[in-house]
């Protein structure tokens, strides 16, 4: 017994194991926050987009010795410039243009990181390494996620309003516009975040998954935050220590974890579950018979 | 009732100098350089219920936008109590009842918070409600006989409940000049009544409504005034000189169906007078004494 629980503590012990779980519990929670927002506007694929095109970003920052965000933030405006001109020269739908820039992007970065193998690896690019995060990829990491944590405690109730009803917010004065922005410059740099923790491939769970969970346990926006935080932060967390012991893949682990949870939402909730709206549908023909 | 009067007249003792709209030579172009709205003048006073009529694309949501300095006029200007779009704004003098049609009713929000937003502009930047702000939301949900269902996610609610909801954050934000846009579509003959009712009592206070509407039958009801658009400002002015057939006919044109039921198709003496309906639905059920008539296209 005492072996188990001493086998159990052995990720506390580790300095990079700690690391792994505060920065993964600290990204898993901002993106959570903004995933209250992103998936109520049908903007859900926009992060995974986002993630996708920043990619030779991050590669040509590795290979430069710059710092990642610096990299990610330019192939980030980039891709909406890139999004943007297409749009305005073709007829082709939204869909259709963002799924062709992103991918270009995102092959690009895959290309720059095999014609520069020593200084990029594409498996951290496109998995993540959290177990492996360098020092200077943890400060960065943390002011993003911290300084993304302050502005949204700050603005969450005006990002609801603006985005339940875009003309009341004007008409109350909010300049929706510059919220909007800023909204999206944190999921941009929030993106970048979790592309440390969890690729770029999964980062789209980290920004989409919890809120879509918490959607379905309350329906009070401010609960949904907290809701959802809280499924960011303990996934991310415990799927990091989890994954010490199936050594590696820290980001399927904490997404597998999300979804397993968004199950349980999805079958249990007391309202919106699968098995409460059976209830009720028979309750309701039992009263008609 | 009589509470209905009592905080009425609590509303309209914090509205001392009546609310105003003034619209001069407004020409709105939008970026792709379609100009939806040309040359549009018009002017309202405290205490005026207004329709806006128009065909869709005459230009009634570019001058709610305009008016709500979405987007900005590139010629002319927007006047509101004697201010500027932007400063008006920050004095929350303008409030706005959405078309049902362009809320989220899916979003996670209870009745009572979308009540609370009406609020935020009072706040500070923390939109932390007080005990005032608390006590403006029951009233206005009172008002508006929602009270018993605050704790409901909006989407949970009937149409007519839907519209009183965005009514009361109207009423709790207390703005001078409220903006209804197309309030009675899809809801009961009921709910329009209790509606009419409400903003007959808000005029009573000095409150300025503007109502974009295709509904024109209840417009002679309850409208003081009438602003026609088709791109521009047809007629402007009180409801009897404004809304007459022959202005409907030029700002609708073809668009809307015109019957005429009268003659000898409908009584065997020789009374040459006609009932004319204008409407926008195809067959129209129109009862003349005891027969049925089917509506026969004028035109």
């Amino acid at each position: 017994m005492t072996e188990l629980l001493g086998e159990l503590i052995v990720p506390f012990g580790y300095n990079y194991m700690l690391k792994a779980m505060w920065v993964s519990a600290l990204v898993g929670g901002v993106c959570a926050f903004l995933s209250a927002y992103l998936m109520l506007k049908g903007w859900s694929l926009m992060g995974d987009a986002l993630a996708h095109s920043i990619v030779p970003g991050v590669a040509a920052a590795y290979i430069l010795g710059a710092p990642f965000a610096i990299g990610a933030f330019f192939a980030g405006i980039l891709a909406s410039l890139g999004m943007n001109f297409v749009k305005q020269q073709t007829r082709l739908r939204e869909d259709a243009v963002i799924g062709l820039v992103f991918t270009s992007l995102f092959a690009l970065g895959l290309l720059m990181a095999s014609i520069w193998p020593t200084s990029v690896s594409i498996q951290t690019i496109v998995l993540g390494n959290i177990l492996a995060i360098a020092d200077e990829d943890v400060v960065q990491v943390a002011i993003i996620a911290g300084v993304t944590l302050l502005i949204m405690v700050f603005i969450w109730k005006d990002l609801m309003v603006t985005f339940f009803d875009e003309n009341h917010a004007r008409s109350i004065g909010l300049n929706t516009t510059l919220l909007k922005v800023i909204f999206f410059t944190l999921l941009s740099a929030c993106t970048v975040a979790a592309l440390q923790t969890v690729g770029a491939c999964l980062v789209i769970a980290m920004v989409v998954t919890p809120g879509a969970t918490a959607y379905l346990l309350t329906d009070r926006f401010g609960r949904l935050i907290v809701i959802s935080v809280a499924l960011g932060v303990a996934t991310s967390f415990v799927g990091a220590y989890i994954s010490y012991f199936l050594d590696g893949a820290t980001g399927g682990v904490i997404v597998t974890l999300q979804t397993l949870l968004f199950l349980a939402a999805f079958f249990f909730a007391p309202k919106h579950g699968l098995i409460a709206a059976r209830r009720r549908r028979m309750t309701a023909t039992e009263a008609a018979a | 009732m009589n509470a209905l009067t009592e905080t009425h007249r609590i509303a309209g003792d914090q509205v001392p100098n009546g609310a105003s709209i003034s619209v001069r030579n407004l020409s709105v172009t939008y970026a792709n350089g379609f100009t939806a709205v040309h040359d549009a003048s018009f002017e309202l006073d405290p205490g005026t219920i207004c329709a806006l009529v128009g065909v869709n694309g005459s230009g009634k949501s570019t001058i709610f936008k305009a008016i709500m300095g979405f987007v900005r006029p590139s010629a002319g200007d927007v006047r509101l109590c004697g201010m500027g779009v932007d400063e008006a704004l920050k004095k929350n003098i303008v409030a706005y009842v959405p078309q049902s049609e362009d809320v989220d009713w899916n979003f996670p929000v209870l009745v009572e918070t979308v009540v609370m937003m009406g609020r935020y502009g009072h706040m500070n930047f923390l939109r932390m409600p007080s005990r005032a702000d608390r006590y403006k939301v029951d009233e206005a949900l009172e008002r508006v006989g929602m009270s018993a269902y605050r704790d409901r996610q909006i989407g949970e609610l009937s149409g007519g409940q839907k519209k009183r909801v965005f009514l009361a954050r109207s009423l709790a934000q207390e703005g001078r000049i409220i903006l209804l846009d197309e309030p009675f579509t899809g809801i009961d003959v009921k709910t329009e009544a209790a509606i009419i009712g409400l903003l007959r009592e808000l005029r009573a206070s000095g409150h300025l409504m503007l109502v974009s509407t295709h509904n024109l039958g209840s417009v002679p009801d309850f409208c003081d005034q009438v602003v026609l658009l088709n791109r521009t400002v047809l007629a402007a002015g009180p409801t009897a000189e404004v809304f007459t057939q022959a202005n409907l006919e030029r700002a609708f044109g073809g668009v809307l169906r015109n019957f005429q039921l009268g003659g000898p198709a409908l009584h065997d003496d020789d009374d040459a007078r006609q009932v004319t309906v204008l409407t926008d639905d195809e067959r129209p059920l129109v009862f003349y004494g005891d027969k049925t008539r089917k509506g026969e296209d004028g035109r």
